[in-house]
């Protein structure tokens, strides 16, 4: 990748200050994301996807706090040249700078748009007021552009779609219906948290379809967040792989999915049942089951299922850090790299 | 089988757990309360205050009715510790003189002697729960006379000991509350449950019933019901009249909740699961579905009690309810309703200050069972 | 056929072959919807529309659709846990005799309860959080007349072993085990009754992806080690097509397409079926699918559209099929389809594995 990041993620550490103790559930987790194209980051539960873009999107409130990291963002808005890059981490919560850019430059397309939606205000409303919050053009000319977006996303019938309220409309609508508003006001950076999981497979289809082609026409950098590997494979250029809070595995999409080099990716990929799979045959499986996040860990988050751990404990006392093993795909993994001699 | 060879593997780590993975919901439900400081020391309170209301003879200095021409008025007597430099816990008696002019008995303290205070002494006779009769007390001064008279909270109009009658009235306010509270409680399961687990025609009846009940106005509607009971009624007819009537408007709150919860548990997968097993209803009733909001109806209970407390004393101050020789908060308030005894003898309304405590205390700890009991909502 | 029922049903059940266990016929389920103050009913929600199955003994049936199709709903009323509108659900028990399920009392219905019995979707739902496991998994027997408690710890701990849990971990609650864990303890009680058939609404969807396939795994060798018979009901297609012996795929309350596993997948007949392979993402970058999704949304089965309830989605809709509903018709052995195209039409399933 000879482009500069759009976003820099580094070392981020988020914890969550509870009763029964500290969960930190995002570990040092590290990721670029570049201009125009798609990330794809995968896990499974509580392995801090979700805690990560909320990080980004400074929405971590009590009792979580970043507790340490940057996060580099190349803003249009903030930065004084295109060079530079701003870390949202050192802007105070709150600030004029962090809304100026939520919404702006950086949307977020949540997983239940029923929620996300207001019940009482018709969609047109919801998205003519985010169009006036960011620009300064008119009641008829937000409209307008409301109605354009919605046409964009392949609502039916937008001229009328505009004045009608989010529960009047159907899931895979109201999916749509919030892609537009995220776009409204061209973001650089798009994330998407598992923005499929409650919709059915069909809808799913249509929905991925869309944003591969919006996608495409403005050249949106997207952060896309989901469990299900399937999706992940079909849009996503980049993908990073996290277990319980740090990241096992990062590459390009085809690299991860062909050339996985981190066990846990390994084990994922054989278990998952696909359409092409003989019927009534068994699965490998991973063994176990996720730890509990309140668990006190040393060493590789999943070394009590990894069936290529290292002997004599090594993985279990110490932490692999994630490295570089070629120029795109980086593996916190001690079977990879001159580390696993050195004592 | 894989699995097998996978779950020993996390066994090493469970093992420390090993307290909370076999703990029952109470034992969660009480992990969580401990946590809330303020609720705790409320459950403490009320302790005391359960032992004064079940004892309140041997928390009395005085018989609760005996009344005393001389001593109308009495201002409370302090409590010091320290006599002629040396640890010595007693009062100082006072002294009466009628003002020749208003004809009032003016007190004053008298500083040359003192009453040394006694714990566990013997004091005036009374029986425990009609098994036995003895005469020790909490606290109290050796051999009281009209000379050396100790009253705590001082006296009412007719010379009556109001510490020894605010222990009374505790007995009798926390008692019409919890047995009120009981009773709703009973209505409010037995006819929610109904309402909620078989729907239909029952639930119908119910919940017009329930808002016939909610929609009448609750004071004309109480002074209507306890003005109607006959006036030749001994203190315990009324008593328990007054209970009857408090829990028969009270329950249909608890009522509603009762069903709203059988209602959504009906739908739950595992009473679904239950009655797929072959469970019998009543084991579905009593085993799966109530245990799920017992601890719900605890705090809200307990969050019930202090709201029939107020409505007793609010009655009883209104002279609707309890009537004197009966002994309660309300009863006590509603001597001092006149402006003379606040202006003269301001401490007469010192069980306002009783209700308020208690009040506080159930309602911090039903809070705090609350959220121990579900911490989401 | 006889207008005496007692006589219908006798010929009937002659026609059935021993080693079907379950024969499904025109099952229909409407919840009605009601409005207003007197609650009068205003419509109808038909969520099962007649559907006709059946299923042999031993093997597995993947009930297939997307939301709202009415796959739970049917799912449900085979062991009468909601009960059916109308239809008929014959059942062969244990001593060879046949039931019709939907006309038993529920004093008759508790004998075939215990050969029937519900794995349910979320094991956080479906497992009472005060009770024990040997309370949980010791249920049916104790409710069932098992009442020596040793036999029934005894047993419990039998079951535990059976779906890979430690006996040990009989005195603990529900709130100790992870969601994979859950999903054990469910198959343990749902098998502590040695039923026949085992109704399994979604039993891996709730489970995050590394634990799948061990539950999947499991039901298989349980299926195979105690002879169960498993109606499994699904959304995710690759896990039907990992578990089933045969598929039906449902839309709006009917079945649209039922065949052979590998028959549905490779050469589908419905174009919904069709539509349904080609939406699911595969999990490889290689191939990015040239698919065209399906337009519009999954109708409501309040108000569903007339003849074949799919013609307003389906690229090849005729005018025969926005008036006319086609039948569900055998065009091959055991290869079950309802369009009226399908014989024309040339469509396209998964390829095999590579």
């Amino acid at each position: 990748m000879t482009n500069q990041p759009l976003l820099e993620v580094r070392d981020l550490q988020t914890v969550f200050e509870l009763d029964e103790g500290t969960v930190r559930a995002v570990d040092g987790v590290s990721f670029n994301v570049y201009p125009g194209r798609v990330l794809g980051i995968v896990g499974e539960s509580g392995c801090g996807k979700s805690v990560t873009i909320k990080s980004v999107l400074r929405l971590i409130e009590e009792p979580g706090r970043i507790a340490n990291g940057a996060i580099r963002f190349r803003s249009k808005i903030l930065g004084n040249s295109s060079a530079e890059m701003v870390d949202l981490v050192q802007l105070p919560a709150k600030s004029a700078q962090l809304r100026a850019l939520r919404g702006n430059e950086i949307a977020l397309i949540p997983q239940e748009p029923m929620a996300a939606f207001s019940p009482v205000h018709t969609i047109g409303n919801q998205l003519m007021e985010v169009i006036q919050l960011h620009q300064p053009v008119s009641d008829g000319e937000a409209k307008k552009i409301a109605v354009n977006r919605l046409k964009e996303v392949g609502v039916p019938n937008p001229e009328s779609a505009i004045d009608r309220y989010s529960w009047e409309l159907s899931g895979g609508l109201r999916q749509r219906a919030m892609i537009g508003m995220a776009l409204t006001c061209d973001p650089l950076l798009l994330i998407a948290d598992e923005p499929t999981t409650a919709i059915d497979v069909t809808t799913q289809a249509q929905v991925l379809s869309l944003l591969r082609k919006l996608q495409q026409e403005h050249q949106t950098s997207i952060i896309f967040i989901t469990h299900d590997l399937g999706v992940i494979a079909q849009l996503a250029d980049d993908v990073v792989v996290m277990y319980l809070g740090k990241v096992m595995e990062s590459g390009p999409v085809d690299q991860i999915f062909h050339n996985p080099q981190h066990p846990y990716t390994r084990a994922l990929l054989r278990s998952i049942p696909t359409v092409y799979t003989k019927n009534r045959s068994r699965l490998p499986t991973i063994s176990g089951s996720i730890p509990h996040p309140f668990q006190k860990r040393t060493g590789c988050p999943f070394v009590a299922r990894c069936q290529e751990a290292l002997p004599e404990q090594r993985c279990a006392n110490q932490a692999p850090a994630l490295k570089a093993i070629n120029e795109h795909q980086s593996v916190s993994c001690f079977l990879h790299g001159e580390e696993v001699n050195v004592s | 089988m894989t699995s097998q060879t996978t779950l020993s593997s996390e066994v090493s780590e469970k093992i420390k757990d090993e307290a909370f993975d076999v703990a029952p919901n109470w034992k969660l439900v009480w992990w969580r309360f401990k946590k809330h400081r303020l609720a705790l020391v409320s459950a403490f309170v009320l302790f005391g205050i359960i032992l004064i209301a079940l004892f309140p003879d041997f928390f009395s200095i005085q018989d609760p009715n005996k009344s005393s021409a001389r001593e109308s008025f009495m201002p409370p007597q302090g409590i010091s510790f320290f006599h002629d430099g040396s640890f010595q816990v007693h009062v100082k008696p006072l002294k009466g003189k009628r003002n020749k002019t208003t004809l009032k008995m003016e007190w004053g303290v008298d500083e040359k002697r003192i009453l040394p205070l006694h714990f566990f002494t013997s004091g005036y006779e009374y029986e425990v729960f009609g098994l036995f009769k003895t005469d020790l007390h909490l606290f109290g001064i050796e051999k009281p006379s009209a000379r050396n008279s100790f009253h705590l909270l001082g006296t009412d109009r007719l010379g009556r000991d109001q510490w020894s009658r605010l222990m009374h009235g505790t007995r009798v306010s926390l008692s019409i509350g919890l047995v009120a509270v009981g009773l709703s409680i009973f209505l409010g399961i037995l006819l929610g449950g109904i309402s909620g687990y078989y729907g239909g025609w029952p639930d119908l009846v119910i919940q017009r019933l329930i808002e016939i009940l909610q929609s009448l106005p609750p004071i004309p509607i109480w002074m209507a019901l306890t003005a109607a009971l006959p006036r030749d009624w001994t203190v315990e007819q009324t008593y328990f009249a007054i209970t009857l009537i408090l829990s028969l408007l009270g329950w249909t709150t608890l009522g509603r909740e009762v069903r709203g919860r059988f209602l959504s548990l009906r739908e739950e997968d595992f009473v679904m699961a239950a009655k797929l097993s072959g469970c019998s209803q009543s084991r579905i009733i009593f085993r799966h579905m109530l245990p799920t909001f017992t601890s719900h109806i605890i705090a809200t209970s307990t969050l019930a009690i202090p709201v029939m407390i107020i409505n007793e004393t609010f009655l009883s101050f209104l002279g609707l309810g309890l009537r004197p020789p009966a002994i309660s908060w309300g009863v006590l308030l509603q001597e001092a309703q006149n402006l003379q005894s606040i202006a003269l003898a301001p401490w007469l309304l010192l069980p306002g200050l009783a209700v308020i405590f208690t009040v506080l205390a159930l309602n911090i700890l039903g809070d705090g069972l609350r959220d121990a009991a579900d911490p989401y909502s | 056929m006889s207008a005496e029922p007692t006589q219908s049903t006798l010929t009937n059940n002659a026609l059935i072959s021993p080693e079907r266990l379950l024969d499904v016929k025109e099952l229909k389920k409407y919840f009605p919807i009601r409005k207003g103050v007197f609650k009068s009913v205003v419509g109808q929600v038909r969520s099962v529309d007649g559907v006709t199955f059946h299923l042999n003994q031993g093997e597995t049936l993947g009930l297939v659709g997307e939301s709202g199709c009415g796959k739970t709903t049917t799912s449900r009323c085979l062991l009468r846990a909601i009960n059916p509108t109308s239809g008929e659900i014959r059942y062969r028990q244990a001593d060879g005799q046949l039931v019709d399920v939907t006309q038993l009392a529920s004093d008759q219905l508790r004998p075939v309860r215990r050969e029937m019995q519900m794995i349910f979707q979320d094991p956080f739902a479906s497992l009472n959080p005060r009770m024990n496991l040997l309370d949980l998994v010791g249920e049916p027997l104790l409710v069932n007349g098992v009442a020596n408690r040793k036999e029934r710890s005894d047993r419990v701990a039998d079951l535990l072993r059976l779906v890979g849990l430690r006996p040990e971990y009989m005195r603990r609650f529900p709130h100790a085990f992870s969601g994979g864990q859950r999903q054990r303890i469910v198959i343990a009680r749902a098998l502590a009754l040695n039923p026949r058939l085992v109704v399994a609404d979604e039993p891996v969807s709730a489970l995050d992806v590394s634990v799948q396939a061990q539950v999947l795994n499991l039901l298989l060798d349980l299926q195979e080690q105690l002879k169960l018979t498993y109606l499994f009901v699904a959304h995710d297609l690759s896990v039907v097509r990992h578990i089933s012996d045969r598929v039906a795929v449902m839309y709006v309350g009917r079945i649209v397409e039922m065949s052979p596993t590998d028959e549905l997948f490779l050469a589908p007949k419905h174009p919904y079926t069709a539509a349904l392979l080609s939406a699911v993402p595969v999990a490889d970058p290689r191939i990015r699918s040239k698919m065209q999704p399906l337009e519009g949304d999954v109708p409501s089965p309040s108000n569903p559209p007339n003849g074949c309830h799919f013609h307003p989605r389906c690229p090849f809709a005729t005018e025969l099929c926005r008036q006319q509903a086609p039948d569900l018709e055998e065009v091959q052995p055991n290869h079950f389809v309802a369009c009226h195209r399908q014989a024309e039409l040339k469509l396209s399933g998964v390829s095999e594995p590579t």
